[in-house]
């Protein structure tokens, strides 16, 4: 492959994670159930995932109370936001430099 | 070696998950249709049966000669207007978010609801101010403005068409509460017509 895959994180590789990252990007923090309605996936396929950016320090976890029924919710850090800005430019770049070799074709 | 990945899909999805996770898009087209029509039949009851057409004079308190209509009746009729649109709206986005795979009750419905609340609350308690004041020609009007400040602040969170549609029923609110005595016209132009129109654009525009 010609293209360098340099910049695209391998953290964004799967679509659960890209999609979590996608929208803790634009709330400011999501409760568990909420995540898993809006990606629609199973308790234990989110958690596994979660638990892998939360390993790289993307995402943190806030715990709380809501009545007596726990409640986690998840929020970006500040290295989360610039890692999925920089995925970000880097789709970016793919698309144009692939855009570019269709010209030259 | 890894699957291919294709950049463009890879943008598409963040997108529709960013919107997805922050707009709440079961809002159904006929509901605005069915809206409107009830609120037309409640002004023409309120009108033709109740009599009301409030004398009023340019503060929006009532004449002597105002006629004589039960207030308790028309604001009666009003209530049960609301709780059928209220009922139509929840009815059809129950519906429309079956279809779409999401629960009626999520994050986003919440966050839609709460950003109308305040404006509504605020303006639902000034408004029964102003009846206990005597100010019946404000009521109509003001009802649209409270409405329409409701729907511009929730739009962020559903379509952008909302936001139109508030700062119509602003509008007509506003020009209801200077052009006192055509209140009741005003109000069935903004929660009759406007809501018919909208209802019919969404209905294309995203459900057909």
């Amino acid at each position: 492959m010609k293209i360098s895959v340099n910049g695209l994180h391998k953290a964004f590789e799967s679509r659960v994670r890209l999609g979590i990252m996608s929208a803790l990007a634009v709330n400011e923090k999501i409760d568990f159930n909420s995540l898993k309605e809006f990606l629609e996936v199973t308790d234990g396929n989110l958690a596994s995932h979660l638990k892998a950016l939360e390993r790289e320090k993307f995402i943190d976890v806030e715990k709380s109370f809501v009545g007596r029924k726990p409640n986690t919710s998840y929020f970006m850090t500040q290295a989360g936001k610039k890692a999925f800005d920089d995925h970000l430019n880097a789709l970016e770049m793919l698309i144009n430099s692939r855009n570019r070799n269709e010209i030259k074709k | 070696m890894k699957e291919e990945r294709d950049p463009i899909r890879d943008i598409t999805d963040i997108r529709s998950m960013m919107e997805r996770s922050t707009k709440f898009l079961s809002l159904s087209g006929w509901a605005g249709v069915l809206a409107g029509i009830y609120a037309i039949c409640g002004a023409f009851i309120a009108y033709r049966f109740l009599g009301f057409e409030p004398g009023v004079n340019n503060d929006g308190s009532l004449c002597a000669d105002s006629g004589s209509f039960s207030l308790q009746q028309v604001i009666f009729v009003a209530v049960v207007i609301l709780l059928l649109a209220i009922i139509t709206a929840v009815f059809f986005s129950y519906k429309k978010a079956a279809k779409r795979g999401e629960k009626l009750w999520n994050a986003t419905s919440r966050r839609l609801l709460v950003n109308m609340a305040v404006p509504l609350v605020a303006g639902g308690i000034l408004i029964l101010i102003l009846i206990s004041k005597g100010f019946v020609g404000f009521m109509a009007p003001f009802t649209l403005i409270f409405y329409g400040l409701a729907l511009y602040n929730a739009s962020r969170f559903t379509f952008e068409a909302v936001k139109f549609l508030g700062l119509i029923q602003i509008s007509l609110g506003l020009l209801g509460s200077f052009f006192v005595s055509y209140g009741l016209l005003f109000w069935t132009l903004g929660f009759g017509l406007a809501h018919i129109v909208y209802g019919i654009y969404i209905y294309y525009r995203y459900e057909k």
